[in-house]
């Protein structure tokens, strides 16, 4: 066995369905005995990037593939991309329209939580394109 | 290895062996084995869903019996603040508490009141602000039970005091030591409780080694006899004994809790479902900027207690009354005794675990996914585990065979019966008509 994979689409239509992805693999981390502080870790990088695909780029695709030292996270999108992403990794940075930011999300913590939970963090975004970012958590 | 009490418990001639509980059980602990519910204990929680769930009243909570008055020299009713909300037209709780020693108690020490000193403590450690926030409740038994197997990242967060019950059985004991010059195992403490959590929170107690209860007894036993002694108590001239204010009073019903902390950043839910949602979005730090929640296993809080009499939103709302013309709180305190605090912390108890190691769990979850995939997917629970998935991880525990999903045993019928036919219209050599191909293979 090479490791565990999980595939999830982010249905970018429904808010209400929007952490099902990160709901369902702190399920699985549990019964595998994974520590807390990771399955912590993990869900609140995954949950912050479902949300983003649901707000900025319609949903998408999230891969999760565990193997005993670590988790790897790819977020695939087919939005209209990040055209400077270092301003987007700024605490507060936020393009969120109006009617989402009335829910309470758009406060432009988004990427830099997800930057703060996991332990690497890549993100490939071409304009017009789509936007793919790449977590790992380390397990030990 | 652990020994496991627990208060819920099966009656094996009332239970069908139906899936009502199995469906029900927000730890996925009770499987049906035998024509009979089985719990598993390491995973129960006691928070007695299955009790309320079962048409035929076969699970059952297990608590001490009204004899329990006659066992110790000197006996302290510690009846709960929802049990004020149990009776009609009642609008002096100095009445019921009058009533309990007409009973044969000899002293009654209110939870409300001890409810009302634990809020005053919980004010004194978040001023503090030693405490990760939010601030979970640690009073309910049945959540504290579920943090402790579910979510073990919350575990910092709960609320390091005892629960008022066992505060109020600390308390009332020392004071009776005191005035009686008793020996403190002579002395009972006697709960008077809502649910079964609380049986187990007594027998097994978290957060300190032993309890101080000495007995609970359910308020469905006690209320039927205390109704026909009140109607006496009532004619006599009664002793002013209530020593709880509306805070206290309070903590009977969902969000009562939180109205004691003095500060309206705080969110309170109830019924284990909405707990566990709550819990789930709290894991993932979906809100930041709560101070305190409370959280209920039961709906409406303790008066939704499995033990209860009275429907509970009936009761919340006279509980509403009775409160309505009491001082906010009677009780203060300037520090918070170290008799208040937990004395052992919670550990997590990862009972959900496939294995101890890693690479036997993500190999035993594969072989799950790959049996769930087998499976019809209907949960039906006719196997006796909760779903499709219970049962594919059952196989991999070794606790079950994937062959007792039914339709798999079905289609394991149909594919005999296919053998079978085919064997019947199978002809073996020496009776085999001639078909001429024979003769052809010599020429």
């Amino acid at each position: 066995m090479n490791g565990l994979k999980w595939t999830y689409e982010v249905d970018g239509s429904d808010f209400t369905r929007a952490g099902e992805a990160s709901s369902n693999v702190k399920k699985n981390l549990r019964k595998l005995g994974v520590s807390p502080e990771v399955i912590r870790k993990v869900s609140i990088a995954l949950y912050e990037g479902e949300i983003n695909m649901v707000i900025h780029a319609n949903g998408g695709k999230i891969d999760v593939e565990m193997t005993p030292e670590k988790i790897d996270m790819v977020l695939a999108d087919t939005g209209k991309g990040i055209p400077d992403i270092e301003q987007a990794m700024q605490e507060g940075w936020s393009t969120a329209p109006d009617e989402v930011r009335s829910l309470g999300f758009g406060a432009g913590m988004g990427l830099p939580n997800m930057k703060k939970y996991s332990d690497e963090m890549r993100i490939e975004s071409t304009v017009g394109v789509g936007t793919t970012v790449y977590m790992t958590v380390y397990i030990k | 290895m652990q020994e496991f009490f627990h208060s819920v418990t099966l009656d094996r001639d009332k239970c069908m062996g139906c899936i009502n509980c199995i469906k029900r059980c927000p730890t996925e602990a009770i499987r049906v084995r035998n024509k009979k519910a089985y719990i598993i204990k390491e995973r129960c929680i006691d928070c007695g869903e299955c009790i309320r769930v079962c048409p035929h009243h076969a699970k059952r909570a297990i608590y001490d019996s009204l004899d329990v008055v006659n066992q110790f020299e000197y006996v302290i009713a510690l009846p709960a603040p929802s049990f004020m909300a149990q009776f009609n037209n009642l609008e002096d709780v100095d009445i019921v508490l009058n009533a309990l020693l007409d009973f044969g108690f000899h002293e009654v020490y209110e939870v409300a009141k001890a409810a009302e000193i634990v809020s005053a403590a919980t004010r004194i450690l978040m001023k503090e602000g030693n405490l990760p926030r939010p601030v979970i409740s640690s009073a309910c038994p049945a959540v504290t039970r579920l943090i402790r197997v579910r979510f073990p990242g919350l575990i910092d967060h709960i609320l390091p005091l005892l629960a008022p019950v066992e505060v109020a059985a600390r308390i009332s004991k020392r004071e009776a030591a005191k005035k009686t010059g008793l020996p403190p195992e002579k002395i009972g403490t006697v709960f008077i409780s809502p649910c079964p959590a609380k049986v187990t929170a007594t027998k097994m107690p978290l957060g300190t080694e032993k309890s101080a209860v000495d007995a609970v007894i359910a308020v469905s036993e006690i209320y039927p006899k205390l109704v026909s002694v009140m109607k006496d108590t009532a004619a006599h001239p009664m002793q002013p004994l209530t020593e709880a204010g509306k805070i206290g009073l309070s903590w009977g019903s969902s969000s009562g809790e939180c109205s004691g902390i003095l500060n309206d950043n705080y969110l309170a839910a109830d019924g284990i479902e909405n707990v566990i949602r709550v819990l789930e979005d709290l894991e993932d730090e979906k809100f930041r900027d709560v101070d305190f929640i409370e959280l209920n296993a039961c709906s409406g809080g303790c008066v939704g207690g499995v033990l209860n009499v009275e429907n509970p939103y009936v009761a919340k709302t006279k509980l509403y009354r009775i409160r309505k013309h009491l001082p906010v709180s009677l009780n203060h305190i300037d520090a918070v005794s170290s008799e208040m605090m937990w004395d052992t912390p919670l550990e997590y108890v990862p009972v959900l675990k496939l294995d101890e190691d890693v690479w036997t769990a993500m190999e035993k979850m594969a072989k799950v996914d790959e049996i769930c995939a087998t499976l019809e997917g209907l949960d039906c629970g006719s196997c006796g585990a909760p779903s499709c998935r219970a049962l594919a991880e059952d196989v991999v525990r070794g606790l079950a065979s994937a062959d007792d999903c039914i339709f798999r045993y079905k289609s394991n019928i149909t594919h005999l019966l296919d053998d079978l036919h085919k064997l019947e219209n199978y002809i073996p050599a020496p009776f085999r008509p001639e078909t001429g191909e024979e003769e052809k293979k010599e020429e």
